[in-house]
């Protein structure tokens, strides 16, 4: 399968601090690419990097394009999703005006409309909350309504950081689950930072390994899977 | 009684135009986290527009619409020139950039068309109305600036570039995300809110001459309708517009001599940063350090 999204000896920078030091990974058309790693080793520094939130230098190219010059607007307008950390909710705007947000630059009405609606059949809990402002939801519904938004864009590419973060097991399982349709059925190709590794090379075919801004090992996830000495000293199950 | 009605009715007029001001507050408060001392003046810079259009001729609803226009541009290029380039420094310099715009739109205003006072015309004549209760003179004024409200209402509620304004205030970073151009919608916020001072400026203008200072005791009241309706919040703003607007009246007739009156709105400034600085709708801007 031809990479949809490859990126090559990137470099990130808070300030001067150079907090990824030349890294190179790569997202499958249609695959499920998982990083992997410990708090602080860059994970979501690598999906502001790509799209384009901070400083960055390298080749990144989304479906041949380069975009490493590219601002985030236009980026997303390529078809690039990302449910950031912190989940990026308009708290002052009603669940439904969130979903719509996300198809801001989407000119199909009825497709809008439609997708509105498979989105709450995805996630039901936010069809009963469509009114409500989405500030007040819960953490989990937020986590839904997040990757909501992103879908919304109909994305080529759906960059999510850490949808499990802060949830309960029975809430996590839905969100993975609904990945996994969404992979199936719209053929979106996924970025995925998670920090339950178990849970990430389940669904994932690729999966990097980062430690302190550069990739320690990368591999197929059944390669992951299978070598012991990895999951024990890195993954810790 | 009958005073008390008649008196409350045309606070309810000069109301209106102090709404309006304090929307344009709002909005430019909304987006940038800072008040735009300059909003009175280009108001006022509005207002010398629609008189020039009205002394060459155009008749006076098409120098109301045109100049209207022309503010929404005008507001459009000052966020693009000056506000821009000082978008991510501390708020201080924000406040200096408006004051130098509120004292370069003053002295231009000055130098092209002096400092003498000059008659506005108004199209409402002033008649008196329902027995005098309200003179025409402030029925079309409030009807014209509430058409205005509810136009910018509908806007802002039910179409795609007024929630995605709405988005690119509240969480820029995340509305980037959905593609959103937050520095235009900055930008169009910015004409928006010079487009409803242009409102106020021309409805204001027939009462209080027009001169280069006009603006500076109805941006006070503006002010002071915004902070009690909540700085934060747009329809709290405009009904603090409007109780201001009444309240000043009915002091003014009823209380102290017509020339404490400004003394009055800033006291209330005062009253309201004291007992419950958010405002009456307002909330209070909760931020991670």
């Amino acid at each position: 399968m031809a990479p949809l999204l490859e990126v090559r000896d990137l470099k990130a920078y808070y300030g001067p601090t150079e907090a990824l030091h030349g890294i190179d990974f790569g997202v499958d058309e249609g695959g499920i690419t998982a990083l992997l790693g410990a708090n602080g080793a860059g994970k979501t520094t690598v999906l502001r990097a790509v799209c384009g939130m901070i400083a960055r230098s390298g080749e990144i190219r989304f479906a041949g394009k380069r975009i490493d010059g590219a601002a985030t607007e236009s980026i997303v307008r390529m078809g690039v999703a990302h449910a950031p950390e912190g989940r990026g909710t308009f708290v002052n705007l009603s669940v439904e005006e969130n979903l719509r947000i996300g198809a801001y630059v989407r000119r199909e009405r009825t497709a809008v409309a439609s997708d509105i609606e498979r989105m709450y059949q995805y996630f039901p809990r936010l069809a009963e909350r469509r009114r409500q402002q989405a500030g007040t939801l819960s953490g989990g519904e937020q986590q839904m309504l997040a990757i909501a938004r992103a879908l919304m864009l109909r994305p080529r590419l759906l960059v999510l950081d850490e949808p499990s973060f802060g949830l309960g097991p029975l809430v996590v399982a839905h969100i993975f689950e609904i990945m996994g349709t969404v992979r199936r059925e719209a053929r979106v190709s996924i970025l995925l930072v998670e920090q339950n590794a178990s849970l990430a090379l389940d669904l994932a075919d690729h999966a990097y390994l980062l430690e302190t801004g550069k990739i320690v090992i990368a591999g197929t996830s059944r390669e992951f899977q299978l070598d012991e000495q990895v999951r024990r000293s890195y993954l810790g199950y | 009684m009958d005073q008390l009605l008649q008196q409350t009715l045309s606070g309810v007029a000069t109301g209106a135009i102090y709404a309006s001001l304090a929307l344009a507050l709002v909005m430019i408060y909304r987006a940038t986290e800072s008040v735009n001392f300059a909003q009175g003046e280009m108001a006022m810079f509005s207002t010398y527009i629609a008189w020039t259009l009205i002394q060459a001729g155009v008749p006076y609803w098409a120098a109301f619409l045109l100049t209207v226009a022309i503010s929404f541009i005008g507001g459009v290029l000052i966020e693009r020139i000056v506000i821009r380039p000082v978008e991510t420094a501390p708020i201080l310099t924000h406040v200096i950039v408006f004051i130098a715009l509120l004292l370069i739109l003053n002295s231009l205003a000055g130098w092209i068309f002096t400092y003498t006072e000059k008659e506005f015309p108004s199209p409402f004549h002033d008649k008196p109305l329902f027995h005098g209760m309200i003179t025409s003179q402030d029925l079309g004024v409030i009807g014209v600036t509430l058409c205005m409200l509810i136009l910018l209402f509908l806007f802002f509620r039910f179409t795609p570039l007024g929630l995605a304004m709405r988005a690119a205030a509240q969480n820029p970073a995340s509305a980037k995300l959905a593609g959103i151009r937050v520095g235009w919608m900055l930008a169009i916020g910015w004409g928006l809110a010079a487009a409803v001072g242009a409102v106020a400026g021309i409805m204001v203008a027939p009462v209080t001459f027009l001169d280069p200072n006009m603006m500076s005791g109805v941006l006070l009241y503006a002010f002071a309708g915004a902070l009690l309706g909540g700085i934060s919040s747009p329809g709290g703003a405009v009904l603090g517009g409007f109780i201001v607007g009444v309240l000043e009246n009915l002091v003014g007739t009823y209380l102290i001599a017509s020339e404490l009156k400004l003394s009055a709105a800033l006291l209330l400034i005062v009253i309201t940063l004291v007992v419950k600085p958010s405002g009456l709708f307002g909330t209070i801007l909760v931020r991670r350090v």
